[in-house]
């Protein structure tokens, strides 16, 4: 039963880390159509952000592979 | 037009070479899968004899198992079907040292006899035996295990690498001065540059030369050995960066770098900083847990996305034994060519993020006095 359980943590992680991830992507490239020539800067600046929410969710799976045993 | 066609070709030849050798990979990843399970079949053929139900149960395929046993640290390296290289043990014990081959162990299956006591490898865990073949909890943990794994041998051969690559570039610019690389240099000055401008320049400023070499090294370690990861066979395939006590020292360096360039301002931002005076029972403890959980994540996103990458391309190879069906192949393989492309871009997108957070965190440690009218 704790596998299960795990496997439902690492979902919910993944949901999180989905709608953060999307967010930032789909505003970086609303950003980039703006100004396209602050793309550089943009995508930088995106792949950072999106390092901090996967790193949030990671945590989380992390948590569910050691729940899992 | 012709430059942009000719790109367009050459572009298309790489992209095949690149469909080719992944392709090649990923065959050779279904076939180093192909004897384990051989062997498992072997060993529950063995048991058969026990009871009909618990050979029913063995036959039984142990996906997590199979991927742990790949991403997990290993004695010995494997090569192609029985045929491993077998590494050496060093133990330090309470009574001296002790060094002989992993293969001494025959996978686990035998004791080896020591010079001081007897040992057996229980899931690459090495344990120290008595007489009867009982393990000896209270005797293993008094060994200090220096054994050159799987992973310590494939950080030799990164090094080794990075080692060849750089010296040969190196000479190249002395030989050449100034002037244009060529062959490796030419393809390398482009990246040392990206760390300069795009890593370095932007978030260390004016002093950026001072920490360029430790940002190259982690940058250059980090891509090598993902890279080196992601090979299946024989010089890679262990999976160094997905290792926690890997990523846990390159995290330590940054930290350490972080901590002693601090200046005045970055510290008074940790003992002072600008709240009212009543907070700071509450905002000292949070700055200092603040300087420990920067290094902690980085060590923990490497980790992670590295074993994550390697699981989730194992899961789509198991998948074929789960349904013991070679049409499912026809799904997985070019699934798995799929992640494995994905997988390359994570390697270089790890190895940036790692470097570019280490400038970060660096550039906030080295931090000038703002003036006061900057407050805010």
């Amino acid at each position: 039963m704790t596998g299960s359980i795990a496997a439902i943590g690492a979902g919910l992680a993944a949901i999180g880390a989905g709608l953060g991830i999307g967010r930032i992507g789909g505003s970086a490239m609303e950003g980039m159509a703006r100004q396209p020539e602050a793309a550089n800067k943009i995508q930088t600046a995106m792949l950072i952000a999106a390092a901090f929410v996967e790193a949030v969710s990671l945590f989380a799976v992390v948590v569910a592979l050691l729940g899992n045993g | 037009m012709t430059p942009i066609t000719n790109r367009f070709s050459a572009k298309n030849t790489v992209k095949a070479a690149i469909f080719f050798i992944l392709s090649l990979i990923t065959i050779t990843q279904v076939m180093a899968n192909e004897p384990e399970v051989a062997t498992t079949n072997v060993t529950s053929d063995s048991v058969a004899t026990a009871s009909h139900e618990e050979s029913k149960h063995e036959e039984k395929f142990n996906t997590s198992e199979v991927i742990m046993e790949h991403i997990a640290d290993a004695h010995d390296w494997h090569l192609w079907g029985h045929t491993s290289f077998h590494l050496p043990v060093i133990l330090y014990t309470d009574k001296g040292l002790e060094i002989f081959s992993s293969g001494k162990f025959d996978h686990g299956h035998a004791v080896h006899a020591g010079k001081y006591y007897n040992y057996k490898n229980v899931h690459e865990h090495i344990k120290i035996v008595d007489a009867a073949g009982n393990i000896d909890e209270a005797a293993s943990s008094h060994v200090i295990d220096f054994s050159i794994t799987k992973n310590v041998a494939s950080l030799l051969v990164a090094f080794t690498f990075l080692l060849i690559i750089f010296i040969s570039v190196a000479n190249g610019y002395k030989k050449r001065g100034i002037a244009a690389p060529k062959g490796l240099g030419a393809w390398l000055e482009p990246i040392i540059l990206f760390v300069r401008d795009d890593i370095a320049r932007p978030n260390l400023g004016d002093q950026y030369h001072r920490f360029m070499p430790y940002l190259l090294t982690v940058f250059f370690f980090i891509w090598m050995n993902n890279v080196l990861g992601l090979v299946p066979f024989f010089p890679g395939g262990a999976n160094v960066t997905g290792n926690i006590a890997v990523t846990l020292v390159l995290a330590v360096f940054t930290f350490i770098l972080t901590n002693i360039n601090g200046t005045k301002t970055y510290w008074s931002h940790v003992f002072t900083p600008h709240v009212p005076g009543w907070l700071y029972p509450l905002m000292i403890p949070v700055e200092i847990i603040g300087l420990f959980t920067k290094p902690f994540a980085l060590m923990i996103r490497l980790f992670a996305n590295i074993t994550a990458g390697h699981i989730l391309v194992l899961s789509l190879v198991c998948l074929i034994f789960i349904f013991k069906s070679m049409m499912v192949a026809s799904v997985s393989v070019p699934f798995v060519i799929f992640i494995s492309v994905i997988e390359l871009l994570v390697a270089f997108i790890q190895a940036f993020i790692f470097t570019i957070l280490s400038a970060l965190y660096i550039g906030m440690a080295l931090e000038k006095p703002h003036h006061e009218n900057e407050h805010h």
